[in-house]
């Protein structure tokens, strides 16, 4: 059990009109602590808004690409994807938190190892690419394609960093999920090592869209690309230490992606409470969050100031608090 | 006068063909279950009985009653009597996806003709609810259709029922479950009136836009007080959503904290947002209270008094029973379920 505290940090500023005008001193304070942070890096990484850091997902079809991209992204319900159509073009998600970057879902049936392809204006500047393999279906064909697709572009973009989430699991029994994610593991090495390509950049993750794992593991691959994670690590443990702590997150409100945590070790149940109490702020800003007019200005303004940052607290969990604070400007 | 301090006990039956979902709403509703956990049900054999406590008022006793054909048929006939006897609500649940409801030979709604009929000879007095059930699989645009038009056909096929019918279109993946079960159990809730009255008093002290008080192991509705200002918010599947995403909530508690769901498992979340502040706090021993106030930090300081202050009132009718209490308030007048305007 621990304490939990997640920070808000959120999507795309959607332009709205009282709260666009007075975001809150604290929020001001702290996020220029993270600027500060920024600056103290060597010049030159991919945080500059001219250089956005790319992650591709890229699989067979119908191997839930999309259903992904849509689910963490875009808030779609999982059971909703469904009726998601075969992609036919490449789709962008752009993702504005206090790092800008941009998840392109390509879909399957396009070889993109044709020499004909204009390879660089896909993969140049690729920070990560996550391959997407269907679970529940026979996975010798996507384990090849990822192989020959390793092997083509480790030569012109040896920087890339793979993951492969073997997807779907929520419909494998948990004994099966664990020799399908081995055997699917151990069949990449071996096609590589055969390939003279030895210990390859590649993280497995189990995941599914009906729970928290697509979330987990997105998290994880987005760390990735997070220059200054060490930084935050150390910000976010000095933090914990002095407040008493257990554990401190740093989330992206809208898509419930952890950018950083102290390092403490995970808990993924903590991580799972966190980003349902997220789901539950999201939702109740959603509904209660209407423009009430000139009624609402007839509150004295200096009380209104002093909530322009969402903030929202959970007492009392046998014993235990959970705590959000909104850092930056959000839609909440 | 003993008897009205004991809580109201209401039969409810649960039918509707094999697999068209009821289990797996009970399980949601009432045994946190998440609707990806509803997989790991097998076909009810026979009938399913459960009891339920619901506030300290109101005892359900939930028939659910495996829909296979052979034993839909011993519901028919030899156990015709026990069945239906004493029904306060019966829920028949229709899958939308059903390729046996319309057409030539329309079984589905044949025999929910024949369960309505042996319901109108035993329980009379029943309250009917049809639930069309897994929308989810119907796409967006189609939805208010299909409701229309599975409306009708279940009202052509409810006999002395057909007035007072209520119909949802329902999904394991989305509030409308909450909706609708919101709807049937507040049906049963006996003098609902008197929450309202403590619910009205509260808003009185407080300058909430909004009042809902919260079942604590279902977090259905119970019932609301909203200001003139709160009826504008366009948002009118508020109750709902916060019912299910509340309970989602607590199921990853339970799984944190390892504690069964029964207990309670927290004392308060609040939010404090630029356009409004939320606490959602426990009132009684069966209930949580969600406020909804203006933005500012006073707000919800005087806001969490006040609760506190109006908790001892509630607590009262959480001990006692409602039954009991509306005796000494409104003597004389009859114990019925006054609240029901049908
Ligand atoms: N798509 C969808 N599937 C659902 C929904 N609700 C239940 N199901 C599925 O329907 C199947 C059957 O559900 P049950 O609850 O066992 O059905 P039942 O009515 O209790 O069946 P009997 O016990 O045989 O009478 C399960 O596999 C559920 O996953 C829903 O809202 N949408
Ligand atoms: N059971 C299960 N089905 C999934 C999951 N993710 C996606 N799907 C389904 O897989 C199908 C194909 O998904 P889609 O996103 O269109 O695949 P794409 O071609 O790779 O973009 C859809 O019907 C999804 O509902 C998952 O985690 N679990
Ligand atoms: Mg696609
Ligand atoms: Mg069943």
């Amino acid at each position: 059990m621990s304490r939990n505290d997640g920070d808000g940090e959120e999507d795309s500023p959607k332009p709205d009109d009282k709260s666009t005008a007075s975001i809150s001193s604290a929020a001001h304070e702290e996020t220029t602590q993270v600027n500060a942070l920024n600056g103290g890096l060597e010049p030159g990484n991919f945080l500059h808004i001219d250089h956005k850091p790319r992650l591709l997902l890229m699989g067979l079809k119908r191997s839930g690409k999309s259903s992904i991209s849509n689910v963490v992204f875009r808030k779609m319900a999982p059971h909703e994807t469904l009726f998601l159509e075969t992609t036919t073009t490449i789709r962008k998600e752009a993702m504005h938190s206090f790092m800008d970057f941009q998840v392109w879902d390509l879909p399957g049936q396009i070889d993109y190892l044709d020499p004909e392809f204009d390879a660089e204006s896909i993969f140049g500047g690729v920070g990560a690419m996550i391959w997407v393999l269907d679970a529940i279906d026979n996975y010798m064909e996507p384990v090849s394609r990822l192989t020959e697709t390793i092997l083509h572009l480790q030569h012109s973009y040896p920087d890339i960093k793979y993951s492969v989430f073997i997807h779907k699991v929520d419909s494998l029994t948990e004994d099966f999920r664990d020799d399908t994610m081995r055997d699917v593991r151990q069949r990449i090495t071996d096609d590589l090592y055969d390939a003279g390509l030895e210990n390859p950049p590649i993280t497995y993750y189990g995941t599914s869209i009906y729970d928290h794992s697509i979330f987990e593991a997105f998290s994880k691959v987005m760390q990735g690309l997070v220059p200054q994670l060490p930084t935050f690590e150390a910000l976010l443990n000095t933090v914990s230490a002095s407040c008493k702590f257990e554990k401190a997150y740093l989330f992206d409100v809208y898509s419930k992606v952890y950018i950083a945590s102290d390092t403490t070790p995970i808990d993924m149940k903590a991580y799972e409470l966190c980003a349902d109490l997220i789901d539950i702020i999201v939702d109740m800003s959603e509904v209660y969050g209407w423009d009430r007019g000139k009624d609402q200005q007839e509150t004295d303004p200096s009380k209104a100031v002093a909530s322009q940052s969402a903030e929202s607290f959970v007492s009392n969990i046998k014993g235990y608090h959970l705590y959000l604070k909104e850092i930056n400007r959000s839609a909440l | 006068m003993n008897n009205l301090k004991k809580p109201q006990k209401k039969k409810v039956l649960l039918m509707g063909k094999s697999g068209s979902g009821k289990s797996s709403m009970r399980s949601i509703i009432f045994s946190n279950y998440v609707a990806k956990d509803v997989r790991r049900l097998g076909a009810t054999i026979d009938v399913e009985h459960s009891t339920v406590k619901f506030l300290g008022s109101l005892i359900l006793n939930l028939w659910d009653c495996g829909g296979q054909d052979a034993f839909t048929e011993t519901y028919l006939t030899s156990q015709k009597s026990q069945t239906f006897s004493d029904v306060g609500v019966l829920i028949y649940v229709f899958d939308v996806e059903s390729r046996s409801f319309e057409g030539s030979n329309p079984r589905d709604l044949l025999t929910y003709t024949a369960v309505v009929s042996a319901l109108a000879e035993y329980s009379p007095s029943a309250h009917v609810f049809a639930l069309v059930h897994k929308m989810d699989l119907v796409q967006n645009v189609f939805r208010d259709q299909v409701i229309q038009d599975r409306t009708l056909a279940i009202q052509e096929y409810s006999g002395v029922f057909g007035k007072r019918l209520k119909v949802y279109g329902t999904t394991i993946w989305d509030q409308s479950l909450y909706k609708a079960w919101g709807d049937i159990v507040k049906s049963l809730v006996p003098n609902l009136h008197i929450i309202d009255g403590y619910l009205h008093d509260l808003a009185k002290e407080t300058s909430a836009e909004e009042i809902i008080l919260f079942e604590r192991a279902t977090f259905l509705t119970v019932t609301n007080v909203t200001s003139e200002l709160g009826e504008c918010n366009p948002y009118s599947d508020r109750q709902e959503r916060l019912s299910n995403v509340i309970k989602t909530f607590k199921h990853s508690l339970s799984k944190y904290t390892h504690s069964s769901t029964a207990s309670h498992p927290f004392t308060e979340i609040a939010i404090k947002a630029p356009r409004f502040n939320l606490i959602l706090a426990r009132l009684t021993n069966n209930t949580y209270v969600l406020v909804i106030l203006p933005p500012g930090d006073l707000e919800i300081e005087l806001s969490r008094f006040n609760i506190m202050a109006a908790k001892d009132r509630f607590v009262e009718l959480d001990i006692m029973g409602w039954a009991a209490r509306d005796t000494e308030k409104l003597e004389g007048k009859s114990n019925g379920r006054i609240k029901d305007g049908r």
